[in-house]
């Protein structure tokens, strides 16, 4: 006669494919090579999500929603929820890390090329799901309504009015009215807590699906050696000894976020006051240094046109470029194939350039 | 087609109607203000030149009065003879001692001010004639300060001017050009230090210094035009203008007959007056910068209330001081303590009411609002203190937190190896 264990088990297995599951994960091999370490990189952007949800879920317990109550939600959780100033600072420290571990694995997923095809579709759900994030923080950003995320808020939110036609209605879209209000709060945190989280569920399911169904890229030259000399190709399981690993570097990475949270609290400064001047010096998060810097920089005059609006259409060329990166990354007619390295380089030279300069600037 | 072209045709013209009824107009305005008197005297050194540019920034020509308002004759006529005929009332140089009766036939005429300003006062040389400049004036002396010497003379600006000399900012300065020069306040027999001590004020500070146009100034507590000193009686009456819950508490303590009966001047007793600094809680007290030892010796009733209320204030001081600090440090190590600084807030309004308090000058009155303000800067160091645990709390806690991810960082990686190595 079977244990009960057993009998739940098979109980279980009958109506779930459990094994085939655990079958497809030790199936998967990943491949070792000197530049295997960057594939980390996207599971720890993974594990930092999940912090952000777990956190963020806590969170919402307390957390209320209005002009009049954000600020004192968040300064009782601080204060009076058993360890919620550990989850509300895990939370803030968790998005500035997630942002900075995406854009990592970007560039690392770009210098090694792991966009060909047939992984196209891979590329474009990670930065849809950039974008996201950045929409996280950027829709996080207001909800403790104190004086710096309020008028942080208000410069955002009066970027995209520069663009022609849909400018202005996109900022009355975020704003939720003309100028920066309770409206605005509650707009933002439907955004992030109900919407932004829906779709960024979808398109990380699709982007680890897909992951899962082609396997782990490897760099071209070292894939044209293995087909060479198929003795030097190395590979382990994924599951359990990639998966033991990524596990290790999320133990890491946790130490780090608790290191962060209790060594250097996340501040949460003073209630926001619409009637006050908007502080000296006010700048965005330091993943949005970069364009507000440029934008600063830009003359406000260019061939006749306003300055600020081709800085705006300019980020999104990019932004536009990016997303169909894999599709540009051609041989013919113009050998892109070669430039976008050095491209890649030179933006994100910039982008750091741009960050220290705007961090530094007065 | 004919009737587009007469319509065109039409509005043409009533436009060039409507630019010539400007030209006309401008041309009307200018010669309304035709001011023949510059003509001449822009052009002539001191003391007979007047620039065009120095006379465009004076008042009445800007209400549109010429010369001849004050001057008499017809600053129409480009004739000088015409211009400056006795027969048509042309005065010349105006005497000193004619000054203010000159100014007075327009600024006390309610009449005729009201079509130039009609929240203007009309009572300025009422005033005056009250005032010790004015008294001296009606008995002949030349050297007090008339209309003039304040306002100047052809590059009067109006008071809310910043360049006026009765600018709020510029009035101790005017008044200075007099009171500060001994030899020519030699006659009168008063001191001339009132602008040096100023200088040395609170007051001045605010003035100056913070750009506050309501603090106190010379006419303040003098008056303007119906200046004089305050008596010693109603030097009270004077601060209160300003400090209403300390002259109301000082009506009532046991200085005020006190003062009266040894002809004390109220608050300038311990203040003083020109020179008065910002007031510290060691005026309060039996200590070296203590005024109450000025009067009260040691053993007598007054002197022991005076030590009292200078340990009272103390103490609250330093508890305030002591919780700052705390709240202070551990805000610079991260924690959140911005409903206790609030709290901290309570406690300095309540040190600031009972620095007000301490002018009813009884130790018990004043011991209520210091108990008052102990107990909260307490709770706001209780709630320092319990940061500052917390702070510690949360070290030990990322301590062990940290080991406990070493040990299982090291576990996992022995684990690693011993399955690979099957």
């Amino acid at each position: 006669m079977a244990s009960p264990v057993a009998s739940v088990r098979d109980w279980f297995h009958e109506r779930f494919p459990l094994d085939d599951l655990i079958a497809l994960a030790q199936k998967k091999k990943v491949p070792v090579h000197r530049y295997s370490y960057w594939y980390f990189l996207g599971g720890m952007t993974l594990f930092l999500f999940g912090v952000q949800v777990l956190t963020g879920g806590l969170l919402l317990m307390y957390y209320r929603p209005g002009a009049d109550e954000a600020f004192e939600s968040v300064q009782f959780i601080m204060t009076q929820v058993q360890f919620g100033w550990l989850v509300r600072s895990v939370h803030s420290w968790s998005a500035n890390l997630l942002v900075f571990m995406a854009f990592a694995h970007l560039f690392s997923v770009l210098f090694l090329r792991s966009y060909r095809k047939p992984r196209e579709l891979t590329w474009v759900s990670g930065i849809l799901l950039l974008f996201l994030m950045l929409g996280f923080g950027f829709s996080g950003y207001l909800l403790p309504w104190n004086t710096l995320s309020y008028f942080a808020t208000k410069v955002g939110t009066e970027i995209p009015a520069q663009i022609p036609i849909i400018g202005r209605p996109v900022m009355l879209f975020l704003r939720g009215g003309e100028d920066i209000t309770g409206s605005t709060l509650t707009r933002l945190y439907g955004f992030h807590v109900a919407i932004l989280p829906a779709v960024a569920t979808l398109l990380i399911g699709v982007h680890l699906a897909l992951i899962q169904w082609f396997g782990m890229s490897v760099p071209p030259g070292i894939e044209e050696r293995w087909q060479a000399h198929p003795a030097e190709k190395k590979e382990i399981r994924f599951f359990p000894n990639f998966v033991l690993r990524e596990l290790m570097a999320w133990y890491v990475a946790l130490g780090l976020l608790g290191a962060l949270a209790a060594l250097f609290p996340w501040g949460l400064g003073v209630k926001a006051d619409p009637f006050a001047s908007a502080p000296a010096g006010i700048k965005p998060e330091w993943y949005f240094l970069s364009m507000f810097q440029t934008l600063k920089l830009i003359p406000a005059k260019i061939l006749g046109l306003d300055g600020e609006m081709l800085g705006i259409l300019a980020f999104g060329v990019i932004g536009a470029a990016a997303l169909l990166l894999p599709f540009l990354d051609q041989e013919k007619p113009f050998n892109t194939r070669r430039w976008i390295p050095g491209l890649a380089c030179v933006f994100l030279g910039y982008m750091a350039a741009m960050t220290v300069y705007g961090w530094v600037a007065k | 087609m004919n009737d587009v072209r007469d319509l065109v045709t039409c509005r043409r013209r009533t436009g060039l109607v409507w630019a010539a009824l400007l030209v006309c107009s401008g041309l009307m305005a200018f010669a309304q203000t035709k001011n023949s008197c510059l003509d001449c005297h822009s052009n002539l050194p001191e003391p007979l030149g007047v620039s065009v540019e120095t006379y465009s920034q004076n008042i009445h020509a800007q209400k549109g009065l010429t010369c001849a308002a004050c001057h008499g004759g017809n600053a129409d006529s480009d004739d000088p003879e015409k211009a400056m005929s006795r027969a048509t009332g042309w005065k010349g140089k105006i005497e000193r001692k004619q000054i203010p009766e000159l100014c007075a036939s327009c600024h006390a005429d309610a009449e005729r001010m009201k079509k130039y300003n009609p929240g203007l006062r009309v009572d300025q040389f009422q005033q005056y004639k009250t005032s010790v400049h004015g008294i001296k004036w009606a008995k002949g002396d030349s050297k007090v300060a008339v209309c003039t010497d304040c306002h100047g003379v052809h590059d009067l600006r109006a008071p809310s001017d910043p360049r006026s000399n009765v600018h709020p900012t510029n009035i101790a300065t005017t008044c200075s050009r007099c009171h500060a020069d001994a030899e020519y306040m030699k006659p009168y027999g008063i001191k001339t230090d009132q602008f040096a001590n100023y200088q040395q004020s609170v007051h001045h500070d605010a003035m100056m210094v913070r750009g506050d146009l309501s603090a106190p100034t010379c006419t303040t507590c003098h008056g303007n035009h119906g200046a004089t000193p305050p008596g010693v009686a109603n030097v009270t009456n004077v601060c209160s203008n300003c400090h209403v819950f300390q002259a109301q508490l000082f009506e009532t303590s046991p200085h005020k007959d006190a003062f009266a009966a040894m002809g004390f001047p109220g608050c300038v007793t311990c203040h003083s007056n020109h020179a008065i600094k910002h007031p510290t809680d060691e005026m309060v007290g039996t200590g070296p910068k203590a005024v109450c030892t000025k009067c009260h010796t040691e053993g007598d009733a007054g002197f022991m209330q005076a030590d009292a209320m200078h340990n009272q204030l103390a103490d609250l001081a330093s508890a305030n001081a002591a919780s700052e600090e705390l709240l202070g440090r551990v805000e610079r190590q991260g924690m959140e303590v911005g409903q206790a600084k609030l709290q901290a807030a309570q406690a300095r309004d309540a040190l600031l009411k009972a620095r007000v308090t301490v002018h009813a000058f009884r130790d018990s009155e004043l011991k209520r609002d210091t108990d008052a303000g102990l107990a909260v800067a307490r709770q706001t160091h209780v709630a320092g203190e319990k940061a500052l645990e917390e702070w510690r709390f949360r070290r030990v806690g990322l301590g062990l937190s940290l080991v406990m991810i070493a040990f299982t960082l090291v576990g996992l990686g022995l684990y690693i190896r011993n399955l690979e190595q099957k």
